[in-house]
């Protein structure tokens, strides 16, 4: 302030203390803008308004695409050459840890829920199922793209196996990961279930999946986001509404994140 | 102080007082009016938030694939409070404007990004609803065009415009700021046009296709769309690019409302009404 002063005349109406600078307002004003923009953000009216966007990008998706068009599938010369990890990287549960240390030979999946016979399906069931192998890209929320090879059984074939009921709407999976003590989850709609390119892999890049991208098995489903791509799976539940799983907006980034449960985009 | 303040200004240049008599025409008609209303709304929007959702990967790559461990051909972010911005084998310090600004470290600063701390979830929510509202409108506006004749009358450059020497000529008149007066300022000016043209026919259009590019079931249902823009982190790269452009025209339209009087240029693109310029003598 006072470096700003030098002329050295200063009446008491201008006293230093009473004086807004141009760069004081400008930085007053642009914090009041950006707590009325805030403000506006948290609106739940605004908020209602803008859940429309991704209503109508749902129907809309669902509308004009064709229900069982295969996303794009690539040559071996197009894979990254690197597939960065995301997300939680290693459950670190004293039972998950067992699994693992044994190689996961003491591992089932669960299938249940609104099944007419729920299953219990060993690792070793899931090598000698049929599988389906695709080189596909996994598109992350925030930006970036990875192209790599995975390897599984199509949750289709599971779900009709263990008789799933016809009043079943979604499909929840029920991960070993969880953040801060809250387990993550993820959830499907039957679309999207019985794709063929719906897959539960145990392979990435013709190895067992490694602990970092989901030991021993994780979802594919490629025609969404990333975060729907749930890791480390040991339950797969049918149900007929998401509302009583956990928060009720159908996964562990839309309960906690605002997160869009139809990554469609 | 005061005394040398009176001697210097008072005047001013001449011919200020004089009563404007130049002719009041209907220029701006309402359907245009209400588009670029919307439109400015729905464009503001969508590079702010798009700002807040470059900020969660702040790096642009070609081809296929990209993520971290790959090469961008973009990056804006931070060492420490250092920000920077690298371009292919440059880099530029940036530091209070991108990469580190108003003590945080993301790439756009929150003064302006939707919303202003650092949410990708909400950013999103943002952008496709006003993606919607922007499509929408385009569209309507791209009817009118064609119906009303407002494209073929207004915004397709005259035989005559079409050729070099003219759009020289319009040049180098727009960099004199001597800008249309008298009967020639009815019409936009070629200048004016290809702005106009640009941003309906290549921003909007490629945006909206890049933005689709990006949804991973949009791909599956029209694999070509990946094909024409060579692959997901190109195309979002061209995104980028195309808002870039958005920017561009945002600064040299307002400057030219600027230059060319404020006021009527509000007047006509609130009203319709717009002052003819007088003739230079």
């Amino acid at each position: 302030m006072s470096k700003d002063n030098t002329s050295g005349l200063i009446l008491p109406a201008e006293r230093p203390t009473s004086l807004v600078t141009r760069r004081n307002a400008l930085i007053g004003g642009a914090g009041l803008l950006l707590a009325g923009c805030d403000q506006i953000n948290a609106s739940p009216t605004v908020k209602s308004f803008l859940s429309l966007g991704e209503k109508t990008t749902h129907r809309a998706q669902r509308l004009v695409t064709d229900r069982n068009a295969l996303a794009q599938e690539f040559s071996r010369a197009e894979m990254s050459p690197v597939f960065r990890q995301n997300g939680n990287q290693n459950p670190n549960t004293s039972e998950y840890n067992t699994l693992a240390a044994n190689k996961f030979a003491d591992w089932t999946l669960s299938v249940d829920g609104m099944v007419a016979h729920p299953l219990r399906i060993s690792l070793a069931q899931m090598m000698a199922a049929p599988r389906r192998t695709q080189i596909t890209r996994h598109d992350c929320v925030e930006g970036w793209s990875a192209i790599g090879e995975w390897s599984g059984v199509p949750l289709g074939l599971i779900l009709k196996r263990a008789g799933m009921s016809s009043n079943a709407k979604y499909v929840v999976f029920h991960c070993a990961d969880s953040t801060g003590g809250i387990p993550y989850y993820e959830s499907i709609d039957m679309i999207d279930a019985f794709h063929p390119q719906t897959i539960l892999a145990t392979h990435m890049n013709g190895e067992l999946l490694t602990v970092g991208h989901g030991a021993p098995l994780r979802l594919r489903v490629e025609r969404q986001l990333g975060y729907k791509q749930a890791k480390y799976v040991m339950r797969v539940e049918a149900v007929a509404s998401l509302d009583a799983i956990h928060g009720g907006k159908g996964g562990y980034w839309e309960d906690h994140r605002g997160y869009q449960w139809f990554a469609g985009i | 102080m005061a005394t040398q303040s009176a001697e210097n200004g008072a005047d001013g240049p001449a011919g200020r007082a004089e009563v404007d008599t130049s002719p009041l025409i209907y220029r701006t008609k309402l359907p245009v009016r209400i588009w670029h209303w919307i439109n400015a709304l729905s464009i503001f929007v969508m590079l702010m938030s798009g700002m807040m959702i470059f900020n969660a990967h702040p790096r642009l790559y070609w081809g296929v694939y990209g993520a971290n461990l790959d090469h961008p051909w973009l990056v804006i972010s931070h060492r420490g409070t250092s920000g920077f911005v690298q371009i292919g084998g440059f880099e530029i310090a940036t530091t209070g404007f991108l990469g580190y600004a108003q003590g945080v470290p993301y790439a756009f600063p929150p003064l302006v990004t939707i919303p202003s701390t650092y949410s990708l979830a909400d950013a999103r929510q943002w952008h496709f609803a006003f993606a919607w509202v922007l499509l929408i409108s385009a569209t309507l506006f791209m009817a009118y065009n064609l119906v009303s004749g407002h494209l073929r009358r207004d915004l397709a450059l005259k035989r005559e415009e079409r050729s070099i020497a003219h759009l020289w000529h319009d040049i180098k008149e727009h960099a004199r700021l001597r800008f249309p007066t008298g009967e020639a300022a009815r019409a936009y000016n070629p200048l004016q046009k290809i702005a106009y043209l640009g941003v309906l026919f290549v921003l909007i259009p490629v945006v909206i296709l890049t933005g689709c590019t990006m949804s991973p079931t949009l791909n599956a249902a029209f694999p070509w769309l990946a094909e024409i823009f060579g692959g997901r982190p190109s195309a979002r790269s061209i995104h980028f690019l195309c808002a870039a452009g958005f920017a561009a025209f945002i600064a040299v339209h307002l400057l030219a409302v600027v230059l060319a009087g404020p006021f009527n240029e509000l007047r006509s693109i609130i009203t319709g009404w717009y002052r003819l310029p007088k003739e230079r003598s």
